[in-house]
């Protein structure tokens, strides 16, 4: 049980810290689509009898490099869909030649709390801090080319290697976090509590942080939930993350709407053509505030 | 001939129910699927083929007809992607991820009470992996009865829908109904995906949808040819792969095969692929030829026609 | 030409040479040379489809030229030339991204490094001067998506200045904005040029909105430019010559079209000329 807590921390902060850049590319459907890749990797590994970790990893960095390289000449989402559906078949053809029963792969698929050996503990961190120190890497490129790809490319970063990038460290990440949450909803984790976060906070760095804030209260409470129901742990994190981003959803539509009036008022003010505005020079010494 | 089928594949009535039900999937899931890939919503497609999976555990539970289940979940979360309605496109995406998430936590659920709470074993992966060879009594006619729905609807509104996926400005100048058609449109979705959910399971039915529709609009420009495209496509892919399965079940000596939905789903990538790669070698040597190629549908004029 | 402009010693910013372009079999470039000072607001005046953006293109380095150079300050550009401040003509910035206008410029100073920015006052300085140079210090620390058009082109051009480029490129920047932003923009990107020392070089297709300070225009026609004052091309002979066809350049209330001339076009269509349509918002 401590190992679960532990793991799960863990899982919390590389979640919280990539599922930020994933609502920010607008990358759900990878985020979605690689962890199911892991599943096939991860059925694999014990069709074969190797560690379930490795199978894990490698699958899920393939349909990484599989999504991007597919998606680099047609069209993105068709690419990733194709690619997922792949990786599952695989995954399905993979379980119907071994004899684990159903609950192992339904752990698998779903999550499970207890699903971490104190063995497994060390290659899990290890991938989650190559993951932290990969993200504090590409740090900026990775903003920049996110928010203005156009303007990154005239800078000399290229877009479709810091996709590429990008979808491997979402691949790491997915590694070790698929054992805890289930391969059908780490992306839930990754997109839920990092876009209340962002409804919640204009500055990059403070909606990483509330990101991961989020994560953990939401994996937390889906362990101590689990562990009191026996109802599997990916129940509880699919419907906390749906209910974080319905509460940033809710509490940035208020706020826009506080907002909206005297917003709008000082603009027409503005742009009305009955009171035409003070040459630029005077408006800003006026406007000059000592820094 | 002995060698590419075993012998008894044409005899088993199992078989004739397969080739049916899958054929009927595969032809509604590619004309549907043809305006899923043109309107870029291959996520919103794939979210509902998850959703159905959770309506499909449902009804185990409930212990009605899985397609039931299947089609009350995706007509659901149709409605609630359709409700939620976000105009920008990485909020849009967003906003799939958030209801595929819960409905996947639903899904979950319902899967666990129906292996602990009704001892249904093999639930998880007759649900997510499909289940073509052993169909619920009397499940052929609602197949029939949903797939015409489907086609229907599609055929009915082929002139808007082709015109709203396109551009939705343009569709609302002319005077059509985007949202009203949006909403059928999404109807149809639903009524696929709850029938390819059924012939190769939930999570795989994607590979309908999306597969032979993107494979035609590699080959061809125009939307009326790569309807039928699809439709072949999917159909050939899904009849090669019902063969594959039975025939794999001699391949070991345990005689369990692979399932269908692998095999289903590998033709169509294969053929995606190979699509893939001749025309992006075509569009290299026309563009040196003094022609820049047009991606399918969404950029190509052409395909309003 | 403005006196303000004519008291730096004009350092050439950028020179092309000879640019030629063919994409697709189509010549979209033809031999294309003009060059742009320090210090000047340069107009790159032309049609839709006339060449700007693959122009734009070719001086940033995202497209090779087929013939032909580009000197930036007197030097074969790099590959990786970041001497230029680059502001696209759509941005389509998410409403809901977490980023104050402030972030947004921050990342101008070096969001193509690897690695996380350490924190300091120097750098805070920086953008705050930048958010001043742009007079957006009243929105600076607003949700840079839910900005009006206006407001974002200026967090846009101050992104560009910060890190001190030499050549300030804008593809169209007043195409989505009314007439009164794009009076603002216009004005302000003048002051820039000569406060900060700076080469401006701005693609539009309307040139009335530049008439006042523009220093120099580079016409763009077919894939063929022209390019000195406005006086010295804004003619009819240059650019019936540009077009291969008679046009007429006439002077109404201190604004600039270019009509399609000859006795058969009278009132024939304007097609493809910029400042040709009879534009109703003539103040």
């Amino acid at each position: 049980m401590q190992n679960a807590w532990i793991v799960a921390t863990m899982v919390a902060v590389i979640a919280g810290v990539v599922g930020f850049f994933v609502v920010l590319r607008g990358s759900a459907f990878p985020a979605h689509a690689i962890p199911n890749g892991a599943f096939a990797g991860a059925a694999g590994a014990v069709l074969v009898g190797v560690s379930s970790l490795l199978g894990l990893g490698v699958f899920a960095v393939l349909s990484a490099l599989g999504i991007g390289s597919l998606g680099r000449r047609g069209r993105h989402d068709v690419a990733t869909a194709l690619a997922l559906v792949a990786m599952l078949a695989c995954g399905a053809a993979f379980l119907s030649r071994t004899t684990e029963y159903a609950p192992e792969i339904f752990s698998l698929l779903f999550g499970e709390v207890l699903g971490v050996s104190t063995t497994e503990l060390l290659p899990v961190a290890g991938l989650g801090a190559a993951c932290l120190l990969a993200v504090a890497v590409l740090y900026r490129p990775l903003l920049l080319s996110s928010v203005m790809p156009e303007i990154a490319e005239a800078k000399g970063v290229r877009s479709d290697r810091i996709e590429i990038a990008f979808l491997i460290v979402l691949a790491l990440a997915t590694a070790m976090t698929v054992p805890v949450v289930g391969a059908l909803l780490i992306f839930s984790l990754m997109i839920g509590p990092p876009a209340a976060a962002r409804a919640l906070t204009p500055r990059p760095g403070a909606a990483i942080a509330l990101s991961v804030a989020l994560a953990l209260i939401t994996v937390w409470a889906a362990i101590a939930l689990s562990y009191q129901t026996n109802w599997p742990i990916g129940f509880f994190v699919g419907t906390i993350s749906a209910l974080a981003y319905g509460l940033g959803r809710g509490w940035n539509a208020a706020r826009t709407h506080h907002h909206q009036l005297p917003h709008s008022a000082t603009f027409t003010d503005a742009s009305s053509p009955g009171s035409p505005a003070p040459p630029l020079g005077q408006r800003r010494q006026k406007r000059r505030r000592p820094i | 001939m002995g060698w590419l089928i075993e012998p008894g594949f044409f005899a088993s009535a199992q078989v004739h129910t397969a080739l049916v039900i899958g054929a009927a999937a595969a032809l509604v899931s590619a004309v549907v699927g043809v305006f899923t890939v043109i309107r870029g919503q291959s996520f919103g497609g794939h979210a509902l083929t998850d959703a159905s999976a959770t309506g499909g555990s449902g009804s185990l539970l409930a212990g009605v007809n899985p397609l039931l289940g299947f089609v009350v979940g995706a007509v659901t979360a149709a409605g609630a992607m359709e409700a939620i309605g976000v105009r920008h496109a990485r909020g849009r995406d967003l906003a799939t991820g958030i209801v595929l998430g819960a409905s996947i936590g639903l899904a979950s659920l319902f899967l666990y009470l129906d292996t602990t709470a009704t001892a249904t074993t093999g639930a998880t992966q007759q649900i997510l992996f499909g289940s073509i060879f052993a169909p619920a009594p009397g499940t052929v006619p609602i197949v029939a009865g949903f797939g015409a729905a489907s086609l229907a609807i599609i055929l009915a509104l082929y002139r808007p829908l082709l015109l709203t996926s396109i551009s939705g400005d343009l569709a609302a100048a002319r005077g059509v109904p985007v949202r009203l058609v949006g909403l059928a449109y999404m109807l149809a979705l639903a009524l696929a995906v709850a029938l390819s959910s059924l012939a190769i399971g939930a999570i795989l039915s994607t590979a309908l949808l999306i597969g032979p529709p993107a494979t035609a609009l590699h080959a061809t420009r125009r939307a009326g040819r790569a309807l039928i495209g699809a439709a072949g496509l999917g159909i050939a892919c899904t009849w090669i792969g019902v063969l594959l399965a039975y025939d794999s079940a001699h391949w070991f000596s345990d005689g369990n095969g692979l399932p269908v939905s692998f095999f289903i789903v590998a033709v169509i990538f294969l053929a995606y692929l190979i699509s893939d790669l001749t025309t992006h070698r075509a569009t290299r040597r026309s563009t040196a030829a003094g022609r820049t190629g047009a991606l399918v549908g969404d950029r190509d004029p052409r395909a309003a026609r | 030409m403005r006196p303000a402009a004519q008291h730096h010693p004009h350092v050439r910013a950028l020179a092309v040479d000879g640019v030629s372009v063919t994409l697709g079999g189509r010549r979209i470039l033809d031999e294309v040379a003009f060059t742009v000072q320090r210090g000047q607001f340069t107009g790159l005046i032309g049609s839709n489809g006339a060449g700007k953006t693959t122009l734009l293109r070719v001086i940033l380095g995202l497209q090779r030229p087929h013939a032909g150079r580009v000197l930036l300050a007197g030097r074969p550009r790099a590959r990786r030339n970041r001497s230029i401040g680059y502001v696209p003509q759509k941005v389509g910035l998410d409403p809901d991204l977490p980023m104050r206008a402030r972030d947004l410029v921050e990342l101008g100073i070096d969001g193509h490094r690897l690695g996380i920015a350490r924190p300091s006052p120097a750098r805070r300085e920086l953008v705050a001067e930048m958010l001043a140079a742009v007079d957006a210090e009243r929105f600076a620390d607003s949700r840079v998506g839910r900005l009006s058009g206006g407001e974002q082109q200026r967090i846009l051009i101050a992104h560009a200045l910060v890190a001190r480029p030499q050549l300030l490129l804008l593809d169209e920047p007043l195409a989505n904005l009314d007439l009164r932003s794009g009076q603002e923009i216009v004005s302000l990107l003048d002051r820039i040029a000569t406060e900060h020392e700076i080469a401006v070089l701005l693609s539009v297709h309307e040139m009335n909105p530049l008439l006042s300070v523009m220093d120099r225009v580079v016409y763009l026609a077919g894939g063929r430019a022209v390019s000195g004052t406005t006086d010295q091309v804004i003619r009819s002979d240059v650019l019936s010559g540009l077009y291969g066809h008679r046009v007429e350049v006439l002077h109404v209330a201190g604004r600039i079209l270019v009509v399609a001339g000859g006795p058969a076009a009278t009132n024939g269509s304007p097609d493809g000329l910029p400042g040709a349509a009879p534009l109703p918002d003539a103040r």
